[in-house]
């Protein structure tokens, strides 16, 4: 008992100690993945993606900027209706066009939603983008000439790229895995960037203290605007892949449990990274996967699990995690102070 | 032309009236120190004009600019930065990110999106100097919620420097600070150039004495005495006003 459970310890805490090549790792997996799994497996892995690119988008705006959006399926839904317009009624299925113009549209629709909301704060901020996501809801309901009513878009067609002879189209299951694996990691690229840069920084400024940010001279409006343009896209961007996913755009993609939902994944995994979200993601749609086959009361356990963390681990699961490799490294000097380890240490600092 | 001027600037809060028409001009270079027993309306005329409020009635100018319907970060951008009275930081980055989220801006890099912020050398020079003049640059990497309260103070002065002010509005620079953090902050601000243009609300009459060129009395919302140091501490009106509070305060056993 007692050996085992010392393995059951130190395994995650392998993990953390290598965490380089724990990703390596795992990103090799993701590359052979569809190949060594079944078809049921894929598709999993398709939805954990679409939804961590999802979550990292709403962490944007959550963690990074501070904030409290309620209203984030709103960008999900209009990225997935989008798509699927311009699908279904205008045929197009490249993603050279798709891609752009969804970007475009959710961040449109991000800046003017924006606009009337990032006056307000804290609880009326949370509300307000709630009412907004909530109307879009209602329009894609009611107006069912365009949306389809409560059937949404149904039909929408497998993605392609390119021009004439050149054109590829994502039929197989495997290659859309890859498309989702490619603009997961893109999203993820980019939005790393953005948030280690002077930018991201001013992000985390208004985050820490909005007041002091304008007596510093900057425009506040704007850079919320500007995190609420982004995060919107992106989120957009996973809409549209979740649209081509489940062939439909439906008005589930724009219900406020879908912004809490994600709300709760970035919470879970652990706000202002990067990281986090993924691991939220992943966390809240395997569970909803597995246990909703096993019982309907799926949401009972994750509302207990968000309560749990809430309460007892704010930052999520990249805390908890963080936490253990501090005791780990705390608890073991010999082991952590190996010649082989010294060396590597720096670097894996660095990053 | 004054560098600074208010003009019959007037604030109401609800039917009262905290400051009831303040005319004052500041001359480009002065150092002016704004006094008045608590309740005179320092605060209110302080935060006017840094545009942290908006006045009931009247005016502000800078360089001869009416800026009375500027926001803070328009002001802050002509080169109007001010402080806050109450340690006012990023408590959950380091001194150096704070430092760094000013002198980014105004060096006009903060709308860079995809460059890493570490690869900015000359911002990252100038942050470590400005943090240097103030006497931080041990505390560079440490958190600012958990510095000691007069090494925030300092940081507080050093965020208003970064946006590279030509009027310094200092509010209670060396509130709540021991006499050894208040003579620190005297000096820090002695050692600013002379041609920085500066307006200070304090309560501390030491400090009042020993920086300012120019004082201005406030009581009960209104001008009542303007004018070199040596002239207000004569000035009978100033004496009983401020004798009179002491000895109500004496009384009352309030502080």
């Amino acid at each position: 008992m007692a050996t085992l459970k010392a393995r059951l310890s130190t395994a995650p805490v392998w993990l953390i100690r290598h965490q380089r090549w724990a990703l390596i790792a795992a990103l090799a997996f993701a590359c052979i993945y569809p190949y060594v799994v079944r078809l049921y497996f894929v598709t999993l892995a398709e939805d954990v993606l679409i939804f961590a690119i999802f979550a990292m988008s709403l962490d944007l705006l959550l963690g990074y900027t501070g904030l409290t959006s309620f209203g984030h399926a709103a960008f999900f839904g209009a990225g997935a209706y989008l798509l699927a317009y311009l699908t279904t009624r205008f045929g197009v299925t490249n993603l050279v066009i798709t891609v752009p113009l969804v970007l475009l549209g959710t961040a449109m629709l991000a800046m003017l939603i924006g606009f009337f909301t990032l006056r307000t704060r804290g609880i009326y901020f949370l509300m307000v983008t709630l009412a907004f996501a909530q109307m879009l809801f209602s329009i894609a309901i009611n107006w069912s000439a365009v949306t389809g009513g409560s059937d949404g878009l149904p039909g929408v067609p497998r993605p392609s790229i390119g021009i004439g002879p050149l054109s590829f189209t994502f039929d197989s299951r495997e290659s859309f895995y890859y498309l989702i694996l490619v603009c997961f990691l893109l999203t993820y690229w980019l939005l790393r960037r953005i948030v280690n840069s002077p930018l991201g920084w001013a992000f985390r400024g208004i985050r820490e203290n909005e007041a002091r940010m304008r007596a510093l001279g900057y425009n506040t409006f704007r850079f919320k605007l500007a995190s609420f343009a982004i995060g919107g896209a992106f989120a957009g961007l996973a809409g549209l892949l979740q649209a081509h996913s489940a062939r439909i755009a439906s008005p589930e993609n724009l219900y406020w449990t879908m912004s809490g939902q994600v709300m709760i994944m970035v919470i879970v995994g652990g706000a202002s990274t990067l990281s986090g979200p993924v691991l939220g993601a992943a966390t809240v749609r395997l569970l909803r996967n597995f246990i909703s086959s096993a019982t309907p009361r799926w949401e009972t356990l994750m509302g207990a699990i968000f309560i749990l963390f809430v309460l007892f681990a704010r930052r999520g699961i990249v805390g908890v995690l963080s936490d253990a490799r501090k005791r780990f490294e705390a608890e073991r000097p010999a082991t952590a102070a190996r010649p082989a380890e010294i060396s590597e240490s720096p670097q894996a600092e660095a990053e | 032309m004054s560098r600074l001027k208010a003009d019959n600037l007037r604030k109401n809060f609800g039917g009262i009236a905290a400051l009831a028409g303040v005319t004052l001009e500041v001359e480009p270079g002065e150092r002016r120190a704004i006094i008045g027993p608590n309740g005179a309306g320092k605060s209110t005329l302080f935060n006017l004009i840094a545009g942290e409020l908006p006045p009931t009635g009247g005016r502000v100018y800078f360089d001869g600019r009416d800026i009375t319907g500027l926001s803070v970060d328009e002001r802050a951008n002509l080169g109007v930065g001010h402080t806050f009275q109450r340690n006012n930081l990023f408590p959950g980055l380091t001194t150096f990110q704070n430092a760094w989220l000013a002198v980014q801006h105004r060096r006009g890099v903060a709308r860079h999106a995809f460059r890493d912020a570490r690869r900015f050398d000359a911002i990252e020079l100038e942050t470590g100097e400005l943090l240097g003049s103030v006497g931080l640059a041990e505390q560079r990497d440490q958190v600012v919620g958990i510095l000691a309260y007069g090494q925030q103070r300092a940081l507080e002065v050093a965020l208003a420097l970064a946006t590279g002010p030509k009027v310094l509005l200092l509010d209670e620079p060396t509130a709540g600070m021991s006499p050894a953090e208040t003579a620190d902050m005297v000096r820090l601000i002695e050692s600013l150039p002379r041609s920085l243009t500066m307006l200070i609300v304090e309560h501390d009459m030491d400090v009042v004495f020993s920086l300012a060129g120019r004082i201005t009395v406030l009581h009960y919302g209104e001008v009542i005495a303007e004018g070199a140091p040596a002239d207000v501490r004569a000035n009978p009106l100033v004496q009983e006003i401020y004798l009179g509070a002491r000895e109500a305060q004496a009384l009352t056993g309030e502080s």
